[in-house]
């Protein structure tokens, strides 16, 4: 298999690194400090070690027996990184990033957030490094999300809100990418996902694909066969991508990423990039973009923070253009009853993000046969999104 | 190679003199205003304008021109439209006439025929603040033939082999960046900036213009000691942005023009080395 991405950054026509001149030396710097910590038995120790002990690695493979029998078809299995440490997915990613941020002496983190989740993460780590970090997050996303504002400020982060644009998670990166053009010789800018220039897209999904390799060994041990299907949900697309990647040369496992249809594809209030998008640049990458003729970004809605956002991982982009990966939407509407469905059947209250996964699944796995086996990335819980769930409902807390 | 900006260079260095470069935002608060502003400059004392072509998601841009881009998306302005204004301002002015543009922008009419269609209109340089030397390929191999100036940016935090790449590839001038930011910071130590653009002059002939943070006739002066050309943005856009209520916006502009070029011209004669 063929070096992806290559050397400049490319997945196919995708990828690259399209940022100001200021900050390309930061890249390179960036894309040279995480080549060498990749060869570096040391620091990978220390990686696996901090996934353990810290993050609570390896997360269970669990059999959603009551799931399963409901829908009546394929075998379902959730891989439960709503059980990693801050409840998401998103710290596998921000150790690794600090450990390199220490490696670089850098001693101050900038980060965006939509859900939060990530900012959640961003500031964890940099508690337990010694990081100074700021965390940008669209005043929308505060409103939406004020339980892990809290939680960033309570684990000693400044959390900055941006109020430009469409005030979501777009505004936050461009927010957090000029803090780092600012800052750019004493900071290192710790992206949350699969997007954003070279080495970003690559080095996240390094620093996520653990999760993929234990659902292997899980799923091997469990079943001695593998999976059929694989779902998860997209956004930037760093949890999918963190699933997908150690089975894309398994040509019987099929995969599904499944974006956010917001009120209805036909509604144009969605964030399904593959829908509804086309080729074009976006902070730092070229990729699947939601956009007007005239290249202006359009705004996107999803009830759910972390896939509210009009561009999605170049890698993506690649595997939705070859076929590899299946792309796919669910609505607010069908996510929510997702979301309400595996609280009651299963006793997990799933992140809003993951439960568009789930609801890919409602469609998918009853058309399947008994034997088909089926494994969602439950991505994150869904505690902070109860909150919100109470106030859409007339029932404020 | 003649081209309007580098014979614009060439003469003022032949007056001793330095370029000032007003950035406004095309379409703040219209088009039409946009052609008002480009002709009050140029009576004003501009030698070259950046035209500024709104997008939606400016990353290298502070809140002033992000305000400015999204008052004139606002007013409807698009890549296209502005093209159609340079074309109806041609017949009236011969000022080089630089786009400053993010790469999506041109990206969505597609590089070959945005080269075809700006140099035909009359664009004389184009400035792409996301595109660094590594992503320029396919631009650069549309604006080689037909295509108007590639202008490419240095900045603080550049590398030596990042200098000599950018000198080899950029075309009309060098847009040196004042400062590691965004538009509209504070300059910072302006001594820092003396003695990069004199360790740039080592390695090049090509003009050098530096822009960022100059916001008043007083940095301006002080610039132009060692730089040849001046470029005054935020400043311009704040002052548009402030006084468009105002009948006399216009002439308000004109009157920092002035204020701007005489600071300028204060300023002795520096051969370039």
């Amino acid at each position: 298999m063929a070096l992806i991405p290559d050397k400049r950054g490319r997945f196919g026509k995708y990828g690259g690194m399209y940022v100001p001149e200021t900050l390309m030396p930061a890249i390179l710097e960036l894309e040279q400090a995480y080549q060498s910590a990749r060869r570096d038995r040391r620091f990978q120790r220390e990686f696996q070690d901090c996934l353990k002990q810290y993050v609570g690695r390896p997360t269970p493979l669990y059999l959603a027996e009551r799931l399963t029998k409901k829908l009546g078809g394929a075998k379902i299995y959730l891989k439960r990184e709503d059980l990693c440490h801050t409840g998401a997915h998103k710290i596998n990613n921000t150790v690794g990033q600090a450990l390199l941020t220490r490696r670089m002496k850098k001693h101050r983190v900038v980060a965006e957030t939509g859900a939060g989740q990530h900012g959640v993460a961003v500031a964890t780590v940099a508690a337990m490094f010694g990081l100074e970090a700021e965390i940008y997050m669209g005043t929308e996303d505060m409103e939406r999300q004020a339980l892990n504002v809290f939680r960033m400020r309570l684990l000693g982060s400044k959390v900055t809100g941006v109020n430009a644009g469409s005030r979501t998670l777009k505004d936050a990166i461009s927010e957090a990418m000029r803090d780092w053009t600012t800052n750019v010789r004493t900071t290192h800018y710790l992206l949350g996902s699969v997007l954003g220039a070279h080495p970003y897209p690559m080095m996240i999904r390094d620093f996520q694909s653990v999760i993929g390799r234990e659902t292997r060994r899980q799923i091997l041990a469990a079943e001695g066969r593998l999976p059929h299907w694989l779902v998860a949900c997209v956004g930037g697309g760093s949890n999918s991508l963190g699933l997908f990647y150690p089975f894309l040369k398994d040509p019987n496992v099929r995969m599904v990423g499944v974006e956010a249809g917001g009120l209805g594809l036909t509604s144009g209030k969605h964030a399904a990039r593959f829908s509804g998008g086309q080729p074009g640049v976006l902070h730092g990458t070229m990729t699947y973009l939601l956009q007007d003729e005239h290249g202006q970004v359009n705004m996107t809605h999803s009830v759910s923070a972390g896939l509210d956002y009009p561009a999605v991982g170049p890698e993506h982009s690649m595997h939705h253009d070859s076929g590899r990966i299946r792309y796919t939407a669910a609505t607010d509407e069908e996510a929510l009853e997702a979301f309400d469905l595996l609280s009651q059947e299963e006793g997990i209250i799933p992140a809003l993000e993951s439960a568009h996964a789930v609801a890919e699944v409602i469609k998918l796995a009853p058309t399947l046969k008994k034997h088909h086996l089926m494994i969602i990335n439950l991505s994150g819980r869904g505690d902070k999104d109860v909150q919100q769930i109470a106030r859409m409902r007339g029932q404020p807390l | 190679m003649t081209n309007r900006i580098s014979s614009t260079f060439d003469q003022l260095q032949q007056k001793g003199e330095k370029a000032l470069i007003p950035y406004i935002m095309a379409g703040d608060p219209s088009l039409s205003e946009t052609e008002s502003l480009v002709l009050a400059l140029e009576r004003s004392g501009a030698d070259l304008i950046e035209l500024g072509v709104p997008f939606s998601d400016p990353i290298a841009d502070g809140p002033v021109i992000q305000k400015a881009a999204e008052r004139a998306l606002h007013s409807g302005t698009s890549l296209r439209r502005i093209l159609t204004l340079v074309r109806s301002l041609r017949p009236k002015t011969q000022i080089p006439l630089i786009l400053m543009a993010y790469y999506n922008t041109i990206l969505a009419m597609g590089e070959a025929p945005f080269c075809r269609e700006a140099v035909a209109a009359g664009v004389d340089g184009v400035i792409v603040p996301d595109m660094p030397p590594e992503e320029a390929e396919p631009l650069w191999k549309a604006s080689e033939s037909e295509g108007p100036c590639l202008v490419f940016l240095l900045a603080p935090t550049s590398t030596s082999t990042r200098k000599v790449q950018v000198i080899h590839r950029t075309r009309g001038f060098i847009y040196y960046v004042s400062l590691t930011g965004i538009t509209g910071a504070k300059l910072q130590d302006l001594n820092n900036v003396r003695v990069n653009v004199e360790g740039i002059r080592k390695k090049t002939r090509k003009p050098i213009a530096v822009g960022f943070g100059i916001s008043t006739p007083d940095d301006a002066r002080q610039v132009a000691e060692f730089a040849d050309g001046v470029i005054v943005g935020s400043a311009f856009v704040r002052l548009i942005g402030d006084s468009t209520q105002n009948p006399d916006f216009i002439e308000r502009v004109g009157q920092f023009t002035r204020e701007l070029k005489e600071a300028i011209r204060s300023n002795g004669h520096h051969p370039r080395a």
